[in-house]
């Protein structure tokens, strides 16, 4: 008994220890995984501090914001969940811009699947064609408006599958259950290319365009590894980096 | 109404998945079961472990094998595209397929049990009687049985409108085929929508709750047979 409660406490001591002030909790829409882990890298080599990411669904991280989740910095997939957050008090005020205009794109792990002007669509005998939940990911609402400019949403509304979040709509299509789907062009570009597979870049025009925000969270206004990643997001190595992924940075 | 039509379609849906899960799961399990409390095999322990697998497997781990195994180049997916059935996923024969292999140990477990506990005796003077042995099974074994079959009804029954981690993997979230309550309340939540969630995931914890009281109740009365 003794030494199970002297252990305890040893745990204890260790717990303010685990949460120096040059670690920040990041909470990082799916859509910005790759370019985030490369980002995070970077920043610990420069910085000295370290970045410990959480991926997922924004809708999600906001409800766990919300309800107390330890997020001191958040990377949405969107505009109006951080504006939201910040308007419920949970953001610190001025400390919210665009990190990343993200790009929406057809894509099959087919090469030669889908042709440049992704006519497939039209023609295409697939039956299944993967989306993000339009609901809740803003790359699934982007499909959406894309599908309504081409005209073909009723036509092709009963073959979609939907992802929880675009990872997963990602997921459908790589493991070749869905012969095709729209996902962030971050996930299938690398250095200015498409790295596998055929994919059709979706105009800007076809849909709004995804402004996706970074806010600084309440919980992570005086930690200093939070403001230094919010800067280091917004200084040139990091916004190169970002564009090489296919995102437009403002 | 407090629920919208996406709603009752898939709770209709998650009733319906369930009812077939269990049937399903009654006809297969009960020779599996029968099997396993009385065979003397050296395949009795492994066949064990694995019927008891999903117990501690994350539902991750068992949607993700089945999304890859049912897919276009996995060996389900090979066999169902040979037989002319396309592939599995998204559909609801797919999430059949998945809630039968996660729903598995709680059907199997009581009825095993329930085999074990009859004993060699009534089989013996069944057969001292001259009862075949399908004679005996159906007319001795099956009614002493009976509590370890309404035991496995009712938890692979639960079990399965509790599923969500399986389904969120290979169903795709299509409505009225593949979106089940559980994921229709996860759907809520992301939008925001906390009312409706509220709705559904309140009458998920009325009805949980209605289904251990129904099990529990029965056996302080019964005494424990599963």
């Amino acid at each position: 008994m003794r030494r199970v409660r002297r252990f305890c406490t040893a745990l204890l001591l260790c717990l303010p220890l685990a949460a120096t002030a040059d670690e920040v909790q990041v909470a990082v829409a799916a859509n910005f995984t790759a370019p985030m882990q490369k980002i995070a890298a970077d920043f610990a080599r420069d910085t000295g501090h370290r970045a410990v990411l959480a991926f997922g669904a924004t809708g999600k991280f906001y409800a766990q914001i919300r309800n107390g989740a330890p997020f001191e910095v958040l990377l949405a997939a969107d505009e109006q969940t951080p504006a939201r957050l910040q308007e419920e008090g949970l953001g610190v005020p001025g400390r919210r811009f665009t990190y990343a205009v993200g790009r929406l794109a057809l894509w099959s792990p087919r090469a030669g699947y889908i042709d440049p002007e992704g006519r497939v669509l039209a023609d295409g005998d697939f039956r299944h064609l993967a989306l993000a939940n339009p609901k809740t990911a803003p790359y699934g609402a982007a499909a959406l408006q894309a599908l309504e400019h081409l005209g073909l949403r009723a036509r092709l509304q009963s073959r979609f599958v939907q992802g929880e979040n675009i990872a997963q709509a990602h997921q459908f299509v790589a493991s070749g259950n869905a012969e095709l789907g729209f996902v962030a062009l971050s996930q299938v570009f690398e250095q200015g290319r498409v790295t596998h597979g055929s994919a059709w870049i979706v105009p800007a025009g076809q849909h709004r365009p995804i402004r996706q925000d970074a806010l600084l969270l309440r919980r992570g206004e005086h930690n200093p590894a939070a403001q230094a990643l919010l800067d280091y997001l917004q200084g040139d190595n990091a916004r190169a980096l970002i564009r090489t992924y296919g995102y437009q940075v403002e | 109404m407090i629920f919208d039509s996406a709603d009752l379609a898939a709770i209709w849906l998650t009733v319906k998945l369930a009812s077939v899960t269990t049937v399903l799961l009654l006809l297969l399990g009960t020779p599996l079961a029968w099997w396993l409390a009385r065979t003397r095999s050296t395949w009795r322990g492994p066949i064990g472990a694995v019927v008891a697998l999903p117990l501690v497997l994350p539902p991750t781990v068992l949607g993700f094998y089945l999304l890859v195994a049912m897919g276009p180049n996995g060996f389900i997916g090979q066999l169902t595209q040979a037989l002319g059935l396309g592939t599995l996923p998204f559909s609801f024969a797919g999430l059949v397929v998945g809630s039968l292999l996660y729903s598995m140990p709680f059907v199997v477990q009581p009825l095993q049990n329930a085999f074990a506990a009859i004993g060699e005796r009534p089989l013996e003077a069944a057969a001292t009687l001259r009862a075949g042995p399908w004679d005996s099974f159906f007319h001795v074994a099956l009614p002493l049985a009976r509590p370890g079959f309404v035991t496995a009804s009712i938890l692979g029954f639960a079990h399965t409108v509790g599923e969500f981690g399986v389904v969120l993997m290979i169903g795709g979230n299509i409505p009225e085929k593949t979106r089940v309550v559980s994921v229709q309340i996860y759907d809520h939540v992301e939008a925001m929508e906390y009312a409706q969630a509220h709705w559904l995931a309140g009458g998920m914890l009325l009805f949980s709750f209605l289904v251990l009281l129904m099990l529990y109740g029965s056996r302080f009365r019964q005494g424990w047979q599963g």
